[in-house]
């Protein structure tokens, strides 16, 4: 096993998959980081998109459906020095762990979250996800998913998120720096991947995406949170892709002086004599 | 002599600190306490109330008739005042409708009001008590000031004064002044025991009665530079203590009852991905609300069995605050060495019950992280879940090396941490994880024997029953003639076996006492050995079992 760069390993995804455009963008996203491969953890889920942690060289983590970001937070706040990314799909980033989500970005931990955003469940073969179209017909959605799709980018810009962009996985390059962006953000950073499930979303399909998405321009003023809010709802014959919203503020270890300040958490020793102080509380 | 005393009121009328400003006085006095509260599930009113009992004598349980009440209200002494023995007394407010012949009905709350500060009519009947028992004021000064400052503390301390010098002293009891005692309960013992380990994450969701656990350290975050993160469930908490430790660090959690179930899937994840946890259950009676402020040990075989699947794990059950701290330490080192999760149990009785103990002996604290010292490199590469004989693989931990990565896999994976529906694979890892449990049978604690090496009758019990229990057995050896011995379980799973097949040989009759309503340590143990318990004495209504409860039970031969 070659550990130097991040090697190609044979993935379980199916020929044609957005999954493949991603994992690439990530492994040339993290050379042009210059990062080794031991300053990055990646956490995942469980899901399709979820597996990536399998087929790239950094540490990894694959946990419980929907719980990738409770650990990736965890491994953060020890251990600022590791670059912690979240890979994980619609299903468990916004479906099973919407509430970690939500308060994730509320705590502004300086993680980077990819979510492969295919508006289907692909490993339980099919069924809706919280992102799937009104109308959109499945095994169990018979008469086509009822709920209104949930709405990502409004969603992280509602709750502060000071890093909240769309990418595509048919640009690869566009998501190539989106993810240089997203990573170098000191916060919490969400990125929501389209990308085309060839198996199970015969709706959302490449090309259904590439006649709809267009890219935030250079004039687009990242810093308009009312702005962003308005873009963020533009959804259907056009699809803005880009950075909606960005705003520099304290992250997770900002506000916490003692981690902020001095080693990472992993690498102290115990002060043994103030913790036996410690007992004088009961004397 | 032992003196039991009850402190009894509403919420919010300032009775903790009233009742930590005597059991502090009392302890500086040399006396050994047993402190247990009792108290509602709301924040104002309702009836609350703290038993103080103390002594110049060992005092392992709670007891439930009383030699003395402070009554802050009417309500406690209309449920309290038939607890009374005979020559037993009463302080409460002049205005207290009340019949007994040794009723202190003092002006409290008209001289609090005088002093120019309501709520200090409590320390009004405190000086009264203190007086009563012949105690001075000198120490209690003290300890206000360390608690309270200005104006306040000048008016508690004119309160108590005052009291002081209502009633006259009527008891004598005196203790040897000790320098080495701390007071505590053992949910403060298995946060201090969690900060000696080296602990460096706490995440938890606020449930009672685990929250004791989350307080401390909280108060210590910044001091101990221990991260306590609240979580937004109990699912966050437990994740994100396992991502802490999956980094490297020592990381805890603490829950109760359904907290816990939230967590289960991920115990099963941490053994799984070999991940170190140390997870608190405080139990309390269940399922769903249940009494949230009540006690109860039903959550025995649902920790034992916490996760899907089969998994290697470990669950000891805490006896008391000095047991409490020691197994903390303990449970940090095995989670440490066999790469799983251990579940540390205790209860509201535990959590809410405060004694006098000695001083915590920091020299017997080890920490032992069990890191691989191994030197990787591409001939020699580090495998995640490289297959042992033990069960355990090497253990690095992350972006620590520049040539070795660590693979953590929820799915079935291969030594590297690689995903595999291979049938054999499987096999063998599963195998592997499982043959930890073997290694790990040869940690396991005996359960403590207590009481005459000839009884006729072994009660088997464990964690926060152990103190009432080992009281019972001193109280029926001295006044029976029949000879009754007990083991107290701390470990419970592994189940240590060895004393219990030995002591069961030679007694007549095996009782199981637990606070739950099905007897899940017998079943524990005949699941284990084949050993049949023939009586229990069980009990499910919320309130902790005593000393004198069980001794009755015995006596009475009701065990059932």
């Amino acid at each position: 096993m070659n550990k130097n760069i991040f090697t190609n390993i044979e993935t379980a995804w199916c020929p044609g998959c957005g999954n493949h455009s991603i994992l690439s963008a990530l492994k040339e996203t993290l050379n042009i980081l210059d990062k080794k491969p031991h300053e990055v953890l990646i956490v995942s889920g469980i899901g399709q998109a979820a597996k990536l942690p399998q087929y790239i060289t950094t540490n990894g983590l694959s946990g419980l459906h929907g719980r990738a970001v409770p650990p990736a937070a965890g491994a953060k706040i020890v251990n600022k020095k590791l670059t912690v990314i979240v890979n994980s799909g619609d299903g468990d980033s916004y479906g099973e762990g919407g509430n970690h989500l939500i308060h994730n970005i509320r705590r502004n931990i300086d993680i980077t979250h990819f979510v492969h955003d295919n508006q289907v469940y692909g490993l339980t073969k099919g069924q809706a996800s919280p992102t799937s179209d009104v109308g959109f017909i499945t095994d169990i959605q018979p008469n086509g998913s009822n709920n209104t799709p949930l709405n990502p980018i409004l969603l992280a810009i509602a709750l502060g998120c000071g890093f909240v962009a769309r990418g595509f996985s048919g640009d690869h390059e566009h998501l190539i720096n989106l993810m240089i962006e997203g990573i170098r953000h000191k916060g919490y950073a969400l990125i929501d991947i389209l990308q085309p499930c060839v198996t199970f979303n015969k709706v959302n399909t490449y090309q259904w995406y590439q006649e709809r998405v267009y890219k935030l321009g250079d004039e687009y003023d990242t810093g308009n949170k009312l702005l962003a809010m308005e873009k963020s709802m533009e959804w259907g014959k056009k699809i803005p892709i880009g950075i909606f919203y960005k705003e520099d503020k304290p992250d997770f270890h900002d506000k916490i002086s003692f981690l902020k300040e001095g080693l990472p958490l992993v690498d102290r020793e115990i002060d043994f004599k103030k913790i036996y102080e410690f007992m004088n509380d009961f004397r | 002599m032992i003196y039991n005393i009850l402190i009894g009121g509403a919420a919010g009328l300032g009775m903790e600190t009233l009742a930590l400003f005597l059991e502090k006085i009392l302890k500086r006095n040399g006396f050994e306490i047993f402190v247990i509260q009792d108290y509602m599930s709301r924040v104002r009113g309702g009836h609350n109330f703290f038993q103080i009992r103390f002594g110049n004598e060992a005092i392992d349980s709670h007891e439930d008739t009383l030699d003395g009440i402070i009554a802050l209200d009417q309500e406690t002494v209309n449920n309290h005042v038939n607890r009374l023995k005979s020559d037993g007394f009463v302080i409460a407010d002049e205005e207290t409708n009340i019949v007994h012949k040794n009723a202190y009905k003092l002006p409290l709350k008209s001289t609090a009001k005088e002093i120019g500060k309501a709520i200090v009519y409590g320390n009004i009947a405190l000086g009264a008590l203190l007086s009563l028992f012949n105690l001075d004021l000198n120490g209690i000064k003290d300890i206000i000031n360390e608690k309270l400052r200005g104006e306040v503390a000048g008016q508690n301390i004119k309160a108590l004064e005052v009291g002081h010098k209502m009633i006259s002293g009527k008891y004598y009891l005196q203790a040897e002044r000790k320098d080495d005692q701390i007071l505590i309960n053992a949910h403060e013992a298995v946060a201090l025991g969690a900060l000696a380990s080296g602990l460096k994450f706490y995440s938890g969701y606020p449930m009672t009665p685990s929250t004791g656990v989350m307080n401390y350290l909280a108060a210590r975050m910044n001091d101990a530079e221990v991260i306590v993160e609240q979580a937004e469930d109990e699912i966050a908490a437990i994740n994100m203590a396992l991502g802490a430790s999956a980094a490297g660090v020592r990381a805890m959690t603490a829950t109760s009852d359904g907290g816990f179930a939230l967590m289960s899937e991920t115990i099963g994840l941490a053994g799984m991905l070999e991940v170190p946890l140390v997870i608190v259950e405080a139990q309390r009676p269940g399922p769903a609300t249940g009494l949230p402020t009540r006690t109860e040990q039903g959550d025995l075989k649902f920790a034992i069995f916490s996760s899907p699947s089969e998994i290697p794990k470990m669950v000891i059950t805490l006896r008391d605050p000095e047991d409490a701290f020691y197994q903390t330490n303990r449970a940090f080192n095995i989670a440490d060495k066999y790469q799983i999760p251990v579940i540390l149990m205790s209860d509201q009785f535990l959590a809410d019950s405060t004694r006098t103990i000695k001083a915590f002996d920091f020299r017997k604290i080890k920490n032992n992280r069990y890191l691989s010292t191994e030197a990787y490199s591409t001939n020699n590469e580090y495998k995640r879940y490289e297959v042992t004989d033990s069960g355990i693989s090497p253990r690095i931990i992350p972006g620590k090396s520049a040539d070795n990565l660590v693979l953590f896999d929820s799915d079935e994976h291969d030594e590297y941490g690689h995903i595999t529906e291979s049938a054999k694979v499987r096999e063998i890892m599963h195998d592997k994880r499982l043959r930890k449990m073997t290694y790990l049978k040869e940690e396991l604690q005996e359960p403590l024997f207590v009481g005459d090496e000839n009884a006729d009758t072994l009660l088997v019990t464990w964690g926060s029953l152990s103190s009432p229990v080992r009281e019972a057995v001193r109280l029926l050896n001295k006044d029976c003639n029949k000879k009754y011995a007990a083991l107290l379980f701390g470990d419970v799973w592994p189940l240590p076996d060895k004393l219990l097949i030995e002591k069961e040989k030679n007694i007549k009759e095996l009782i199981s006492v637990e606070q739950n309503a099905t007897g899940q340590f017998a079943s524990v143990i005949k699941e284990c050995t084949g050993i049949v318990c023939d009586n229990s004495i069980l009990k499910y209504d919320g309130r902790p079992l005593s000393a004198q409860e069980i001794i009755a039970k015995v006596k009475g031969g009701e065990s059932m």
